[in-house]
C-alpha cells in the first residue's frame, strides 16, 4: 500500500537541508506521496529509508516474464477485481500441454498443431502465447529431451511442468537460454526449484492445495532468491479453484498482502474441448494469468483467446472501427451501399445483419468517435456535413452508379438535409439492424 | 500462513423470485424455478452466498424460424411447425427446466400473424410440458401492445415471465402482467441508467420489485459481451449495496446473439474449426462468459451448447 507524506516523512533525515530542491523534508515527504518527486532527488536518504519506499511503492500483484525476444509473456501488474474500474492489465496467456510422452513424428505433430493455433477476426491476429512440457513419463532425461525439441520446433514460450525437481533441473539446463517458467515448487521442493530458477533465471510457480499454503510457500520461494513467482492453487475441483483465486486477487489487491502478490496460472487438462474452453473462460474472467489446456481443437481455442480480447479491453474507451467503406460478399457498381457508425459493436451488428441477407453491398463507416447511431446524432456526431465529408473522402461516387444511400432509421431526420449537402437520393433504411436482411433484399 | 479477511459491507442481495405456479398456488405447472438469492459478486466470499443456481431457458419460437442456421435447426428438425411437440422436445430429451416461448411470428415482417394464433399456441405449449414459460414479444411495439395482454391472459394464474417492457413502451404489458399475476422483464438497450429508470417506471404503476427480472441487449462473444458483462457486474454490485432499484436477477438472450455470430454460423472457415462444432461451441462460450458477470436466467437453443453450460454450471453451484 502506497505511504503517506507523513510516513515517509518520517523515513527522511528530517535535516531541511534543501538539496533536493524543496525547503524542507516534509515538503519533500509530501511531493514523494503525490508522485511528484523521486526518491533518488534526496541524496541523504539512508540504504533503509530507500528499501522501505521500494517495498511500498511495488505493485499490489508483481510482474512476471517468461520467454524471449518477441514471444516473451507478461503476466501480472492487476490493479482492480472489476473491469468497468480500470482496464485488465496483462491479458491472460493461453498455452497449450505438450506431453514428454509423445516422441519423434507424434512429438512433432503436436508442436505444430500447437504453433499452428493462429487466427484471424475482425481484423485482429489472435494465438496461444505459452507451450507447456509436461513430464508424464517421470523421467528426467525424456522430459529434456522432449523440451529441447520445443525449444527448437516452437517460437512460443515454454513452461516446464514437473513435480520433481531432478526433471525440472535436467530439462531447465537445455532451454535456460529462452526462459522458461518452472512448474512447480510444492512446499518439500521449494529449496531445490528455487535454487535452480535462481541459478537460470527463470521464474518460479509455487503450488500448493490451499490459499494459506500458497501464501507461505512463495515467502520460503523469495527467500531462496527468486522475486518472479507464479501462483497455482491446485485445488480439489475447479469450484474450490475459482472462489481461491478471488480470495487471492481481493488478498492482494484489498489488503496489499504480498505473499499472494503475483499471478497465476491455472492447468485444465481433462474433458473435451468444449468443457476445457467452458472451463478456460470461466478462468480468464475470473483471474487466471494464465490457462494451461491441452485441447488443440481450433473451435474450443478461438473462444477463449476473444474471451481475453473481450474481457481485457479499456472499459473507458469504445471500441471503434477504422472509418471506411466495408464490402459484403463481392459488391459492384449496382450494389446498395449503406451508412452506419465506426461503434464497433454498431458496425459488428449491421455488417452480421447485411451478410444474412445474401445481398453484396457497401458499408460506409463514418467516424462517430465510437458512438451509437442515436448517441452520435444527439452528440452533433453524425450530422449531414460529417457523412457528406466521409462519402467525399471514401470516393463513393466511384463506387456505385446509382447515387442512393442508405441510412440508420433512426436517423430519417436527417434525410433532407443530407440530400442536399450531397445532391444523393437518401434512402431510409430500418431501426433495427435485424430488420436489414428483409429490406436489403427487396431493395436488391 | 494466516491470510487477511476480505470483509465485505454488503448490505443487499440479489431477489429471489419463484417461476411457475404449481396446482397449489393457482397455477397447473408440474414444477417451479427459484432464480436469484446472490449476496456477494460471483465466487467472491464463500459458496452460501452465491445464491440459486443460475437456469437455462430453452428458446421456443411460435412459428418456424427462416433464419436459422442448419447446424441450429438440425436438431429440431422435426418440430419447427409445432410450437407444443418443441416444448416438449426440450424438456424430455434436452432437460429444459423453463421453456421460452418467443413470438417472432407476430413481428409485422416476420409473419404478423395475430392473438388468435399467440393465444393457441400460448395454450398448446402449457399444455405440453409441466415447466414454467418465459413469454417475449417480438420487439414491435405496436403489435406487441395488441397481443401481448391477450397472450398474458391466456397464462393467467401461471406465474410465468413476461416480456420486454421499455422505457419508451411498458405501460399495457406492466398492466396486465400485474393484473394476471405474472412477472416481468424490463429491458434496456446496454445502459444501466435506463435499466433502472424502467424499474422506476414499472413500480411505479406498482408493480412488484421483487417480481421483476432485468433484460439488458445482449453481446454475444466477440459481438459486445464485455458491455453486458460489466453492466451485469455494475448491477450486481448495486444489488449488493442495497439499491432496491437494481436488486432483480439477470435474464440474458444467450442463443439469438450467439448465433448472429460469423464465428458460429459461416459455413465455409475451416480456419475457426469444425462447422458442426463452432455454433454451439460460441453459444456455449458466450453463455459461460456471462456465467461470470452473475447471469440468472439464460435463453439457449442449441442442445449441445446447453449441455456443456449445464456441465459447468452444475460443477460450480
Ligand atoms: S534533500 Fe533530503 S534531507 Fe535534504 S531537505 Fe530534501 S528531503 Fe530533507
Amino acid at each position: 500500500m502506497a505511504l503517506t507524506g507523513l510516513e515517509i516523512f518520517k523515513l527522511l533525515p528530517k535535516s531541511n537541508c534543501k538539496k533536493c530542491g524543496k525547503p524542507t523534508c516534509l515538503a519533500f515527504a509530501m511531493a514523494l506521496a503525490q508522485k511528484k518527486a523521486k526518491l533518488e532527488e534526496c541524496p541523504e536518504a539512508s540504504e533503509e529509508a530507500k528499501s522501505a519506499l521500494a517495498e511500498a511503492s511495488a505493485p499490489p500483484i508483481s510482474l512476471v516474464k517468461f520467454g524471449t525476444g518477441d514471444n516473451e509473456v507478461h503476466i501480472g501488474q492487476e490493479t482492480v477485481m472489476f473491469r468497468h474500474e480500470e482496464k485488465f492489465y496483462n491479458p491472460t496467456v493461453i498455452a497449450v500441454s505438450i506431453s514428454d510422452k509423445l516422441a519423434d513424428d507424434a512429438l512433432k505433430e503436436r508442436i505444430d498443431a500447437v504453433n499452428s493455433l493462429q487466427f484471424e477476426r475482425v481484423g485482429t491476429h489472435l494465438q496461444v502465447g505459452a507451450v507447456a512440457v509436461i513430464n508424464d513419463s517421470g523421467s528426467p532425461d525424456t522430459f529434456a529431451s522432449a523440451a529441447g525439441t520445443v525449444k527448437k520446433a516452437s517460437p512460443l514460450a515454454m513452461i516446464l511442468v514437473s513435480e520433481s525437481p531432478d526433471a525440472l533441473g535436467a530439462a531447465t539446463a537445455k532451454v535456460a537460454d529462452v526462459r522458461p517458467l518452472l512448474a512447480s515448487a510444492a512446499s518439500d521442493t521449494a529449496e531445490a526449484v528455487a535454487k535452480i530458477g535462481k541459478e537460470n533465471n527463470c521464474p518460479v510457480v509455487a503450488q500448493a492445495d490451499s490459499v494459506e499454503g500458497l501464501a507461505e510457500l512463495t515467502g520460503k520461494i523469495k527467500a531462496a532468491g527468486v522475486e518472479e513467482i507464479v501462483l497455482s492453487l491446485k485445488a480439489r475441483s475447479l469450484k474450490d479453484e475459482l472462489y481461491g483465486l478471488s480470495r487471492i486477487r481481493a488478498a492482494a489487491l484489498k489488503k496489499t498482502f504480498r505473499p499472494l502478490g503475483y499471478p497465476t496460472v491455472s492447468f485444465v487438462l481433462d474433458g473435451n474441448g468444449e468443457a476445457q474452453a467452458a472451463k478456460g473462460i470461466s478462468l480468464i474472467c475470473k483471474y487466471s494469468s494464465i490457462v494451461v489446456v491441452e485441447s488443440v481443437e481450433r473451435h474450443a481455442i478461438l473462444p477463449m483467446l476473444t474471451a481475453v480480447m473481450n474481457i481485457f479491453t479499456d472499459p473507458q474507451k469504445p471500441v471503434q472501427v477504422e472509418a471506411k467503406v466495408y464490402r459484403v460478399g463481392e459488391p459492384g457498381s449496382d450494389s446498395p451501399i449503406l451508412m452506419t457508425t465506426n461503434f464497433s459493436l454498431t458496425y459488428y451488428t449491421v455488417e452480421s445483419d447485411a451478410e444474412a441477407s445474401r445481398v453484396p453491398c457497401y458499408i460506409l463507416v463514418v467516424d462517430t468517435e465510437g458512438t451509437s447511431v442515436l448517441t452520435a446524432y444527439s452528440g452533433d456526431k453524425l450530422n449531414e456535413k460529417i457523412v457528406a465529408e466521409a462519402m467525399k473522402k471514401n470516393e463513393v461516387d466511384g463506387l456505385v452508379r446509382h447515387h442512393k444511400l442508405i441510412i440508420p432509421g433512426y436517423v430519417a431526420v436527417m434525410s433532407g438535409k443530407l440530400e442536399e449537402e450531397t445532391g444523393w437520393e437518401i434512402a431510409v433504411g430500418p431501426r433495427e439492424s435485424s430488420m436489414l436482411p428483409k429490406y436489403l433484399q427487396e431493395v436488391a | 500462513m494466516a491470510v487477511p479477511e476480505i470483509t465485505e459491507s454488503y448490505t443487499g442481495s440479489v431477489n429471489r423470485l419463484t417461476l411457475g405456479a404449481t396446482s397449489q398456488s393457482g397455477g397447473t405447472r408440474a414444477t417451479t424455478v427459484v432464480v436469484g438469492g446472490a449476496a456477494n459478486v460471483v465466487y467472491g466470499g464463500s459458496d452460501t452466498q452465491a445464491g440459486e443456481r443460475p437456469v437455462i431457458a430453452i428458446d421456443v419460437l411460435d412459428s418456424r424460424p427462416n433464419d436459422w442456421p442448419e447446424y441450429l435447426s438440425e436438431p429440431y428438425k422435426d418440430v419447427l411447425d409445432s410450437p407444443a411437440a418443441w416444448a416438449k422436445k426440450c424438456v424430455d430429451e434436452f432437460g429444459a427446466e423453463i421453456i421460452c416461448l418467443k413470438f417472432d411470428g407476430i413481428h409485422p415482417e416476420k409473419g404478423d400473424k395475430g392473438a388468435d394464433h399467440a393465444v393457441s399456441v400460448t395454450r398448446e405449449v402449457l399444455e405440453a410440458v409441466g415447466v414454467p414459460l418465459i413469454l417475449w414479444g417480438c420487439g414491435n411495439d405496436e403489435k406487441d401492445n395488441q397481443i401481448m395482454p391477450k397472450v398474458s391472459e391466456a397464462a393467467k394464474g401461471e406465474n410465468c415471465l413476461i416480456g420486454t417492457v421499455t422505457e419508451g413502451n411498458y405501460k399495457s404489458l406492466t398492466a396486465i402482467a400485474l393484473a394476471d399475476g405474472h412477472n416481468l422483464i424490463t429491458e434496456a438497450p446496454l445502459d444501466i441508467n435506463i435499466g433502472k429508470q424502467v424499474n422506476i417506471l414499472a413500480a411505479d404503476m406498482g408493480f412488484p420489485l421483487e417480481k421483476i427480472v432485468t433484460f439488458q441487449d445482449t453481446g454475444a462473444l466477440g459481438y459486445g459481451v464485455e458491455y453486458s458483462y460489466s453492466i451485469q457486474e455494475r448491477q450486481r454490485l448495486a444489488a449488493l449495496s442495497g439499491d432496491k432499484m437494481m436488486a432483480m436477477p439477470v435474464i440474458c438472450d444467450v442463443g439469438h446473439e450467439a448465433w448472429r455470430a460469423k464465428e458460429a454460423k459461416s459455413e465455409d472457415a475451416p480456419d475457426w474449426g469444425r462447422a458442426d462444432k463452432r455454433g454451439p461451441m460460441w453459444e456455449a462460450a458466450t453463455a459461460i462468459c456471462l456465467l461470470q458477470a452473475g447471469a440468472d436466467i439464460l435463453r439457449m437453443r442449441h442442445p449441445k451448447a446447453i449441455s456443456t453450460v449445464k456441465d459447468f454450471i452444475n460443477e460450480l453451484w
